[in-house]
């Protein structure tokens, strides 16, 4: 699933200060999540400063399992919501992941009815036609 | 004309000014959690204290992403203001109505290093309503050539000349004390040492009567003010600094730095109609201001604040400033000991932070007996002000 | 001295600009037409430039539009040394006249120095085709 329309420009992520980390990673096929040194927490999305402590410079990068459950989802299956660079259907889902942050993202060959919470999924990363590289999920063996 | 309710019910507790910069290399919304930091840290109050959030919407994320950092649990009062430091109004009433206990009013802009160092959706709203404001109002000017806000000011500036025979040689004096001031403020980043009046006439003349001296230069900065009521305030880490009044003004006729359709041209009647409200609710006039935060953005407008504020007569702010001794430490009315605007760059919420220094004697320009201070913000337009006194 | 334009760089364009103000369109349109349209109230008569959709002295939305004579007087300007956008070559001057009818309107003078501006210099309009697409009015000295 999630097929892309030839000629229609695909979303890309914006690259700022705050999450660059976490972008870089992903062009080199590697899931990161931010984490405080101080307090041994992770965080999701990547912010500039830990909610439970306040500190800016404990803040690192640490490499993800890359393994999650589905914990929610959608379906886009008319063009009424859906973005017109994405194939009709296509999944997003949200995937709670080892590490206990959620992130979304795309299926990679999970049939529309085999998509269901508490799913086991673990991450891919795929070069997109316009040169960028996201990630997105496809089953494994719990 | 119902706001004399605020008259006293609110206090400045805590301020958190980062180090400004040309090139900060990190984000609004780091420097915006940041701030708010060094202002609780400041008032000695715990984060999870706050429970009010404010700010200018054009500067920096807004509360549900500082909040991302902070991660306060519950902020009772959030809210978004417009011009100069005018959400401070929104604090002031945020606190004397009880919507919440600490309110902290943040403003975290890279004018310089640019918003697009930070959050992405926040960056396209500000940009696409930066071209939809220019399709309103300036659609009359663009086309011929009147463009940027030095050129707006140096239309009306040339008018003021014109009316009241000031000269260059006497509006000189505010880069001029504004130079001497931020040689002594170690936060001031634009003046190691200060200039005199003849560098000031040699500066370059960009828009025709306006000199690049007169335009305060941008800059990546971030300020957090932390507002109580004097009750809580009493028994926190800082000397508590008063809010005797707060106010805003409009007049007929406004225009952002371009009101050209006014009969007069050469007044601030916004600043004046904000003045008479800070004063009415105070009850005190401009004789009992022991010092002038002005809004010197670009210099021509601080001899008409002096004129709309009553500090001087119409017409009679050229000779106010000229020679700088009335408006030095130790003058009649010292204005912006800080260095103002244009030695720290354009950043309105350093105003109000210098008054809080001043009132609890701590500037590094300190004015002796500088018990009630008047900050006045928004020349040119929309107009915002409050008058601090000493608890 | 007439303001001359870089001809690679797009003039700062009002009918691109002003799509969503709807109130300014009769205006744009009687330049393309070498008039200056004002726009009077019709119920107190009062004069208004640039347009709006209501009458700050009275309140009503209702209006119509008169020719102006096309005279006036410099109230003020500004030269401007460096150019704050490419399609202009500096130095130029940008002025504010204010119309015998009352209202002012910021244009360019044509023919006339920087250095030669004073405030209240009798000038007239003129129209200049700066672009395929653009008509602005513009003013000369009077007589």
């Amino acid at each position: 699933m999630a097929e892309y329309v030839q000629g229609i420009p695909i979303m890309r992520p914006y690259i700022d200060q705050d999450n660059q980390g976490y972008w870089d990673a992903v062009k080199n096929h590697k899931l990161v999540f931010q984490h405080c040194s101080k307090c041994d927490k992770y965080h999701h999305p990547p912010r500039p400063m830990c909610p439970s402590c306040h500190s800016q410079d404990t803040l690192e990068w640490k490499e993800s399992s890359g393994k999650g459950i589905i914990y929610s989802f959608v379906m886009f299956t008319t063009n009424k919501m859906a973005y017109p660079a994405f194939k009709l259907p296509y999944a997003v889902v949200l995937v709670e992941m080892e590490e206990g942050v959620r992130i979304t993202a795309n299926t990679h060959e999970i049939e529309p009815d085999e998509v269901q919470v508490g799913l086991p999924v673990e991450v891919m990363f795929e070069e997109l036609p316009d040169g960028q590289t996201l990630y997105r999920f496809k089953k494994r063996e719990a | 004309m119902a706001i004399e309710s605020i008259k006293d019910k609110t206090a400045i507790v805590g301020i958190g000014v980062i180090d400004f910069s040309t090139n900060i290399g990190r984000s609004e919304w780091y420097s915006a959690c940041q701030c708010i930091k060094l202002a609780a840290d400041d008032a000695g109050l715990n984060i999870y204290d706050i429970d009010g959030m404010v700010k200018n919407i054009d500067d920096g994320p807004d509360p549900s992403y500082v909040q991302k950092g902070l991660g306060i649990d519950n902020l009772t009062y959030h809210s978004e203001s417009h011009w100069g430091t005018s959400a401070m109004m929104n604090a002031v009433q945020g606190v004397a109505s009880g919507s919440c206990n600490y309110c902290v009013y943040y403003q975290a802009a890279h004018r310089v290093s640019g918003p697009e160092k930070s959050i992405s959706d926040y960056r396209v709203a500000r940009e696409v309503k930066d071209d939809s404001l220019d399709m309103i109002r300036y659609d009359f000017f663009s086309p011929f050539g009147l463009i940027g806000q030095p050129g707006y000011v140096a239309m009306m500036y040339r008018r003021y000349m014109h009316e009241t025979g000031i000269t260059p040689e006497q509006l000189g004096w505010i880069p001029v004390v504004d130079s001497e001031n931020a040689a002594k403020n170690p936060n001031a980043i634009f003046f190691d040492k200060p200039i005199t009046i003849d560098d000031y006439m040699k500066s370059k003349v960009i828009a025709d009567p306006i000199r690049e001296l007169d335009c305060a230069p941008k800059v990546d900065g971030a300020i957090a003010i932390i507002v109580t009521t004097p009750e809580k305030a009493k028994s926190m880490k800082q000397k508590p600094v008063i809010i005797s009044s707060n106010a805003a003004g409009m007049a007929p006729e406004g225009q952002f730095h371009t009101s050209y359709t006014r009969d007069v041209i050469t007044e601030l009647p916004e600043m004046k109609n904000m003045g008479d409200e800070l004063f009415r609710i105070a009850g005190i006039g401009p004789k009992d201001i022991k010092l002038a935060m002005l809004d010197d953005t670009f210099t021509p407008y601080v001899p008409l604040q002096l004129e709309a504020l009553g500090f001087c007569g119409k017409g009679e702010g050229a000779a106010f400033i000229e020679g700088g001794e009335r408006i030095r430490v130790g003058g009649e009315l010292p204005i912006n000991p800080d260095g103002g605007l244009i030695g720290q760059g354009r950043f309105d919420t350093t105003r109000i932070v210098e008054a809080v220094r001043q009132i609890r004697g701590t500037s590094t320009n300190q004015v002796a007996g500088a018990d009630t201070i008047l900050v006045a913000s928004g020349a040119g337009g929309p107009a915002d002000g409050l008058i601090l006194r000493k608890a | 001295m007439t303001v001359e334009y870089n001809p690679d760089q797009k003039i700062p364009h009002p009918a691109m600009w002003g799509v969503l103000y709807k109130s300014s369109t009769p205006f744009w349109e009687g330049v393309k037409n070498k008039k200056i349209m004002l726009q009077k109230c019709k119920s107190c008569g009062n004069l208004l430039n640039p347009p709006r959709p209501m009458c700050p002295k009275c309140q009503s939305q209702e209006n119509e539009w008169i020719t102006a004579k096309g005279t006036g007087k410099i109230y003020s300007w500004v030269t401007f040394n460096e150019a704050p956008h490419p399609a202009f070559k500096a130095p130029y001057a940008a002025v504010l006249v204010e119309l015998d009818e009352g209202p002012r309107i910021v244009s360019n003078m044509v023919d006339v120095k920087p250095e030669d501006l004073e405030i209240g210099m009798a000038v007239e309009v003129t129209f200049e085709d700066v672009a395929e697409d653009l008509t602005l009015p513009k003013f000369r000295k009077a007589g």
